[in-house]
């Protein structure tokens, strides 16, 4: 079972959902693809062990070879090779790694080599029952996607796997929910969290991903979200209240199921709803 | 000479848009650019009056001529992004764009076609123009379409004789980040007093001095966990950055947004008067920059 927890607004409790579902299953892997900001294992304080590093394959260049023909440059969809009149530029962080440019090049100019653009790492609880594998995108680095994508592979079918996505509703919140049983999204109470949340139902709707939602901080703001949910027929798989405490324990990394083990039913509960509807729909 | 000022924050959810709406609010004459551009909100704020609306081409998409393919199974070889199944169907979510499927298709059976990925818009506000985007579901290239409105609301400054460009930035690190802060004179960064919050912070901050851009910071919400505020406050000054604003925890802010009005405009409690003297802040120390 794959389940993925997103949401379109940031800091509106993905991290919480997901951290604090696991610890009340007991027994699940935690994959944070938030790799941009990772913040899973602030909650769970595990040591982490790197896994590997994530690489793409970029060009290099053999200037003694090369002809400035230019048709590297004119093939390059991502402006990562520039022609110039003496020389050709290549700025490899605008690179996808497609290997296009080493196919194109009549000299075979271009070699390809591997460039680091972040890692991955792995830590598990006391008794290994819980397995985090967090993947970490290199500052100044802008493609999240191939490090969300590396991590995926490590997905242990066998369990239940919960995917921290990272927020709003572009290619890297695709390439963490790609695939899932099931995506939870959690939202607040507020104008901008329903405006958000519209734009992520979008998202699911599209991929067709089963979905349900989390109204956390719930009690702050108004009816709207519920009246969305009600009006589209999306089920509301639990309300987590606005309260000070759970705010608190939030603050200093605590997750709250620790602190107050009655959530750790609820959260059991939200498990159970999930995996009927994946059931239901002929899925796991 | 029209300066940038950008609102960014790692963290998503501390209080970007916030801020970003009451200092659009106090600017005197200031274009307002929302580089969230995959949850957008400053509009539910500001309420814009479009008045010129552009398209977004993002990466082009391949598309296979079914009449002309013989099934050969090349450029389901050669793409790295898993794009294309042994029976010749493109994903169109894993699909980059990257024409490598069109070079190597010995019977030229494939097109890279244009996708549209999203709208950008000029409008009016109560506080002055406005660029703001909205990237269709699931796009790539979200860092190329805040560029386009980041560009946009450029040449609108220089039209109208504008001196500031408030940047509303996305939450993150990544590429939609890097284009909403290149070129930008000053980055302030909103965070909150949470070991989230922290480790974000610690983490934008590499970011902003890898591009070589001055940073303030502002930590929303500082009396949540005053501990925390403190540490904060002592990892900003062994970086050198300067704390310029802490923004008491305020029900005001909501309150505000619940009836579309920057909270400034809406009402003249404490916490707006802290966000006005976090603006005067920011902009004196704009001014101080050459």
């Amino acid at each position: 079972m794959k389940i993925a927890v997103a949401s379109g607004k940031g800091g509106t409790g993905k991290t919480t959902v997901a951290v604090n579902l696991a610890i009340a299953l007991g027994s699940a892997q935690i994959l944070d693809c938030d790799v941009e900001e990772p913040n899973c294992n602030l909650f769970l304080g595990y040591d982490l062990e790197k896994q590997e590093d994530v690489e793409i394959m970029v060009p290099e260049l053999d200037s003694g070879k090369c002809t400035l023909c230019g048709r590297c440059a004119d093939l390059c969809q991502y402006n990562a090779i520039a022609k110039l009149p003496r020389s050709i530029r290549l700025f490899p962080k605008l690179c996808h790694g497609c290997g296009g440019c080493t196919l194109i090049c009549p000299e075979k100019a271009i070699i390809e080599k591997r460039r680091s653009i972040g890692l991955i790492e792995k830590g598990t609880n006391e008794n290994c029952s819980i397995e985090l594998f967090q993947g970490t995108l290199d500052i100044g680095e802008p493609m999240a996607s191939p490090v969300i994508r590396q991590l995926q592979a490590h997905i242990d079918e066998s369990t239940v796997a919960i995917i921290d996505s990272p927020p709003g509703t572009a290619c890297s919140v695709i390439a963490s929910v790609a695939g899932m049983d099931y995506c939870v999204l959690v939202t607040e109470p507020t104008p901008f969290g329903l405006n958000d949340l519209v734009l992520a139902v979008e998202v699911v709707r599209q991929m067709n991903i089963p979905f349900g939602v989390v109204i956390n901080r719930n009690g702050l703001g108004d009816g709207r979200i519920e009246d969305y949910c009600r009006t589209e027929s999306i089920p509301v798989l639990m309300r987590i209240p606005f309260d000070r405490d759970i705010a608190v324990l939030y603050s200093k990394g605590i997750p709250f199921v620790e602190a107050m083990p009655i959530w750790k039913e609820n959260f059991r509960e939200l498990y159970k709803h999930i995996s009927k509807s994946v059931s239901y729909r002929g899925g796991v | 000479m029209v300066k940038q000022l950008a609102v960014i924050s790692g963290k998503g959810g501390t209080g970007k848009t916030t801020i970003t709406s009451s200092f659009a609010a106090l600017a005197e004459n200031a274009v307002i650019a929302d580089c969230d551009v995959d949850a957008a909100d400053l509009h539910l704020i500001l309420d814009p009056k479009t008045f010129e609306t552009y398209g977004f081409y993002g990466l082009k998409v391949a598309t296979i001529n079914k009449d002309l393919c013989t099934a050969c199974g090349e450029c389901t070889n050669f793409c790295r992004f898993d794009a294309i199944d042994k029976y010749m169907h493109i994903d169109v979510y894993k699909c980059e764009g990257c024409a490598v499927c069109k070079y190597v298709c010995p019977e030229n059976a494939i097109i890279m076609a244009d996708k549209k990925a999203g709208e950008y818009y000029c409008s009016n506000t109560r506080f002055g123009p406005m660029v703001h985007a909205k990237l269709s579901a699931g796009e790539e290239a979200s860092g190329k379409l805040v560029s386009n409105v980041k560009r946009r609301a450029h040449e609108l400054a220089s039209e109208d004789d504008r001196d500031l460009i408030i940047i509303d930035g996305p939450p993150g690190t990544g590429c939609a980040v890097i284009a909403a802060i290149t070129g930008t004179d000053l980055v302030l960064i909103v965070t909150e007093p949470t070991v989230s919050g922290l480790h974000d912070l610690e983490r934008v901050l590499l970011l902003v001095e890898h591009f070589r851009i001055p940073a303030l910071v502002c930590i929303n919400k500082y009396d949540i966990n005053e501990e925390m505020s403190c540490d904060m406050m002592a990892h900003c000054q062994s970086r050198g950055v300067s704390v310029v604003g802490l923004l008491p925890y305020d029900i005001s802010p909501l309150d505000a947004m619940m009836n579309s009005k920057a909270v400034v405009e809406y009402c003249g409690n404490e916490f707006s008067d802290r966000i006005r003297s976090l603006w005067s802040e920011v902009i004196s120390q704009m001014q101080g920059m050459h």
